[in-house]
């Protein structure tokens, strides 16, 4: 695809959790916990609100056509704030202190007053039905010249354990989310501009690491087509195929909308009740519906099986709206006889409707009342395939192929958080804040300043051990044996079973101390983590290689016992070795690892013989 | 001097320096906020403020009609004012009552399934503004409703002082309906509001058999029951959770069902139809009730010399400090009517066990059995509005008029 010639527009949201001692409206730690672990269990139900504006948001509107029950999992480190019977407290002074860092690198404005605001969520994520959010700074720049539009400190949701099910562990824990104009016009360049800002972030050394910590929304646009947005995209390396294919996908249905046109297709108004139609049906979908509905679509044969995408067709989009109804989905008949439908029951749902060969028929199934919802929402869609492309808020597929959420929200999801007192940032607060040496510029200056490969000077520096790093240099650690073992050894041990997580930082520490200035062989260091991790007190795993001897002396000790008994030697080959085995044993006072000796002497004794 | 601006003028400013563009919404603490286009409020430099566009006439998207079905039956709806019926006041940023009872028809869809209704704002105040003579209007009002032909009454009202509203009324009126009170503990323009739910299981205990005031708020935090309490056994019990009302040393009289709306009533709950509607509506405001602490000082006292009556919320089993009860002592000399409850909240008040308590009986303060001391307080401005006759009020503080007195200590409800 030439994307110049597509016009493709794309700009990301960058939302990263922020590894603060305490939420962004409460005083509970931001620690995640195990579901099963949860000590307590409620639930509620969501009603869309009048927004000051007067009017209801159409993405809330739309949440509500299926009213549900959601469950929530409290914690013993969750209060009242998270269950929604308690205000807020004051917002978080060290989240924002984050955020204005991340603004300040980014060259930002800083707002004077921030006000924090209530933005309609009522998929149940949050037990308020808002989200509490404000905007912090506005104005960045990027290196290839975009720019970064605002930076929002916000609450992190809760996370969904199964259908309307939400553990609070996570509700609450500070987020900032960086937006960007529509400044990239390749899907690479999306990829990067992600890897920038992420690295930025990072560089503050206060975020939070690992799977679900940090969630990329790319907003999608072609030449014609429209703004879409696509969420929560957590893998990097996708981003660029889930840009490629949304420009695909808006490519394809504006061919679509010519076909239609040009075909004069149209939207049948008329609804039937074709249930009898499949009162003998094979189709164990339609076999336990109360009620099958049909409508035709006139014109639209063969285009809405048409693929847009990857396992994606028009017949998707049209489905994924009737889905907000709470049904499973739609048949058409471009997909049939399929799913247990046979030909001869399309064609008596043909006959029956007076649908041509050039028509297509939407069959919805289900309730009485879900029926109608869907049918509404299919005929909705329909509709919306004449003007191109919906302006749509969509969620990831697995490849990178997107579905339909729900429609993109308004400026009318968003009201004050009375009870949040407006936050000045003052020019001698902005003054004072620090902007971060950033992980590129480190990884050069560990190269520089500690004669660091290039390449693990750039692991160091990225890795969520740097903290660690870092204390070791201070410590006096030699910036080699400190990358290693950070890096590698504890690696190795992890791959090969070891409890490497019940290691702490400051056992690491005490090891290489111990290395550096208490003559600990560093041969020994796994083996002496391998006893932490078994549960051996540091100190006395320290201790019981304390004096230990290096490869060098190990080899020295071999070269001597071998050279005095050099008549044994030549006479028993490497059969000696297991005699000698003992004699160095001894010398080396048990120090090292009887494995590690009898590779030594094995080379010692084959270089005589 | 900097521009003035009208709520809804687009309004160029400055964010440091960066040229950015929004409604105006209101002034906050010296700075101007703005609406962005995204939504989000900021406040900005007022002086770097310069008018784009003014405001075009509000567009006040048109009220849906509230419709009534003849065939259901008839409720009253009395506002007082309270989070139920909150809106959020954008001159001054706070939640504010300002709610018509038509909105709360409007705010809460499925109350018109269930009733017909008659509508009255007595009030739009936050409930800590409440007065007796508020109460008296309301008890009125309620009377009045009755009389029109109200097959129940629902009175919205907010949480913190709905206790002393239910109680008070609870005293000045006999009711052959339903009288509900109701309120939210978390504002009518949240998603998570508990003003629907509580709302709708109000209507349903308005519609049911009871024959008492009552107040009827959710039963826990979870969206599956509202409790039915006795107006002069209930209390606020928690600053800001959806189940802070609690029954106090006794069960709640029912429970509503929700999203059933099915209503349970105990036994204990008076039935429709029981009494007559009477409406006795004189109050004494001159009581007072204080809360006795370690260490107070004897002048604290002294300071109600002229009121007609004290409650004391006493310690344990209702005592005061020895060097109080002198100060206790020259009040009931001078005519006014001291009644002893408990700080405990929970239990029966006895000053026939320590010699502190027996000197206060001898001071001729009254125990107040096990009534709460809010129920007491109500209980007195209505029994001394009623009764000038100081040995008759007396005995009519310690007689069980409308369940805040129980002649038992249940055990295991």
């Amino acid at each position: 695809m030439d994307f110049k010639a597509l016009g493709l527009k794309a700009g990301i949201e960058i939302h990263q959790q922020l590894d603060t001692a305490e939420k962004l409206f409460c005083h509970c730690p931001t620690t995640l916990q195990k579901t099963e672990e949860h000590t307590g269990e409620l639930f509620r139900y969501l009603h869309a609100t009048v927004s000051e504006m007067g009017e209801i948001d159409r993405a809330a509107a739309e949440e509500m056509m299926d009213r549900r029950q959601f469950h929530y999992l409290t914690y013993p480190t969750t209060c009242l704030v998270e269950n929604d019977e308690e205000p807020p407290a004051p917002m978080n002074r060290e989240a924002l202190g984050i955020a204005l860092q991340v603004a300040k690198t980014f060259a930002m404005h800083p707002v004077e007053q921030v006000h924090t605001m209530r933005k309609l969520v009522i998929d149940g994520s949050n037990t308020s039905g808002f989200q509490r959010t404000a905007l912090v700074a506005v104005g960045g720049v990027l290196p290839n010249g975009g720019e970064v539009e605002t930076i929002c400190l916000e609450e992190e949701a809760a996370q969904r354990v199964e259908g309307d099910t939400f553990s609070l562990d996570r509700l609450g824990i500070p987020l900032v989310e960086i937006t960007t104009s529509p400044c990239m016009y390749t899907p690479e360049d999306v990829q990067t501009t992600a890897e920038y800002i992420g690295m930025v972030l990072r560089s503050t050394g206060m975020v939070k690491r690992g799977l679900g910590t940090i969630r990329q929304d790319i907003n999608v646009s072609i030449r014609d087509g429209a703004r879409v947005e696509i969420k929560g995209v957590q893998e990097l390396d996708l981003i660029a195929e889930v840009v490629r294919r949304e420009a695909q996908r808006q490519t394809n249905l504006l061919a679509i909308r010519d076909e239609l046109r040009a075909r004069q297709a149209s939207v049948g108004e008329e609804t039937y009740d074709v249930t009898p139609l499949f009162a003998g049906t094979q189709s164990s979908i339609l076999k336990k519906a109360k009620m099958i509905r049909a409508f035709v679509l006139p014109g639209f044969a063969g285009l809405v099986g048409r693929e847009i995408q990857p396992g994606r067709r028009l017949g998707s989009e049209i489905s994924d709206y009737v889905k907000k109804c709470g049904l499973g989905g739609l048949f058409h008949t471009d997909e049939l006889p399929a799913y247990g439908v046979t030909a001869e029951e399309v064609a008596r749902l043909r006959e029956h409707l007076g649908a041509a060969d050039e028509d297509a028929v939407i069959l919805v199934s289900g309730s009485k009342e879900k029926t109608a919802c869907g049918v509404k929402q299919a005929q909705h869609r329909a509709r919306l395939a004449f003007e191109g492309i919906p302006e749509e808020t969509r969620k990831m597929l697995e490849e990178g192929s997107t579905a339909y959420m729900r429609p993109l929200p308004g400026a009318a999801r968003m009201y004050p958080e009375t009870d949040v007192f407006p936050v000045a940032i003052t020019d001698a607060l902005w003054e004072e804040v620090r902007v971060p040496e950033l992980l590129s510029d480190l990884a050069r200056r560990f190269e520089s300043d500690l004669g660091l490969d290039p390449a693990v000077a750039h692991q160091v520096a990225y890795a969520e051990s740097l903290p660690l790093f870092r204390a070791a240099i201070d410590a006096g650690i030699r910036p080699n044996l400190a990358a290693r073992t950070i890096l590698a050894t504890l690696k190795e041990l992890a791959r090969d079973g070891i409890a490497v997580e019940k290691i702490t930082d400051d056992d690491v520490l005490a090891v290489l101390l111990a290395v550096e200035r208490e003559g600990v062989a560093k041969e020994a260091i796994p083996e002496i983590f391998t006893e932490i991790a078994a549960g051996t007190a540091t100190a006395q795993a320290i201790e019981s290689h304390a004096g230990g001897i290096s490869d060098a002396e190990l080899t020295a000790i071999a070269r001597k016992i071998v050279a005095e008994r050099m008549e044994f030697v030549r006479e028993k080959g490497m059969r000696a070795l297991g005699p000698l085995m003992g004699l160095v044993m001894d010398e080396a006072r048990g120090k090292v690892d009887g494995k590690k000796v009898s590779e030594v002497l094995r080379s010692e004794i084959s270089r005589v013989i | 001097m900097s521009e003035t601006f009208a709520t809804g003028d687009l309004v160029a400013a400055s964010c440091r320096g960066h040229p950015v563009e929004g409604t105006y919404i209101t002034d906050r603490d010296g700075m101007a906020v703005l609406k962005m286009k995204s939504g989000y409020n900021i406040g900005v430099d007022r002086a770097g403020c310069t008018l784009v566009k003014a405001a075009g006439a509000p567009a006040t998207p048109a009220a849906p009609v509230v419709t009534q079905d003849d065939s259901l039956p008839a409720l009253a709806i009395i506002s007082t004012g309270g989070t139920i019926a909150s809106r959020i006041d954008y001159r001054t940023g706070a939640v504010t009552s300002q709610f018509t009872a038509d909105d709360i028809l409007r705010a809460i869809p499925g109350l018109s399934s269930l009733a017909r209704y008659r509508s009255e704002v007595l009030a739009t105040i936050l409930s800590e503004n409440m007065t007796p003579r508020i109460w008296q209007d309301l008890a009125r009002a309620i009377h009045a409703a009755v009389k029109d032909g109200a097959e129940g009454v629902i009175v919205t009202h907010g949480t913190d002082t709905m206790a002393y509203s239910a109680s008070a009324v609870s005293y000045m009126l006999d009711t052959p309906v339903p009288v509900v009170f109701v309120g939210s503990q978390r504002s009518a323009d949240r998603p998570s509001s508990d003003n629907i739910m509580n709302g709708l299981c109000a209507a349903a205990a308005a519609r049911s058999d009871l024959g008492e005031v009552a107040v009827a708020m959710h039963a826990t935090t979870n969206d599956d029951a509202c409790a039915i309490h006795r107006a002069t056994r209930v209390r606020k019990m928690h600053t800001s959770r959806r189940d802070a009302f609690q029954s106090l040393d006794m069960a709640p009289l029912g429970s509503v069902a929700y999203p059933s709306l099915a209503v349970t009533l105990s036994d204990e709950a008076v039935r429709r139809r029981e009494t007559e509607p009477v409406l006795r509506d004189s109050l004494e405001e001159r009581c007072g009730l204080l809360y006795f602490y370690p260490g107070m000082a004897p002048e604290m006292i002294r300071a109600y010399e002229g009121y007609k009556g004290l409650v004391i919320a006493g310690t344990g089993l209702g005592h005061v400090s020895t060097p109080c009860i002198g100060a206790l002592k020259d009040l009931v000399d001078a005519g006014t009517t001291v009644v002893m409850t408990s700080q405990c909240l929970n239990g029966r008040v006895c000053d026939r066990v320590y010699d502190t308590g027996r000197d206060l009986l001898a001071a001729g303060v009254i125990e107040g059995e096990d009534m709460l001391p809010e129920a007491a307080l109500t209980k007195m401005m209505w029994v001394l509005g009623n009764e000038k006759d100081q040995e008759k009020a007396g005995k009519m503080m310690t007689t069980n008029l409308k369940g805040e007195i129980r002649r038992r200590s249940d055990y295991g409800f």
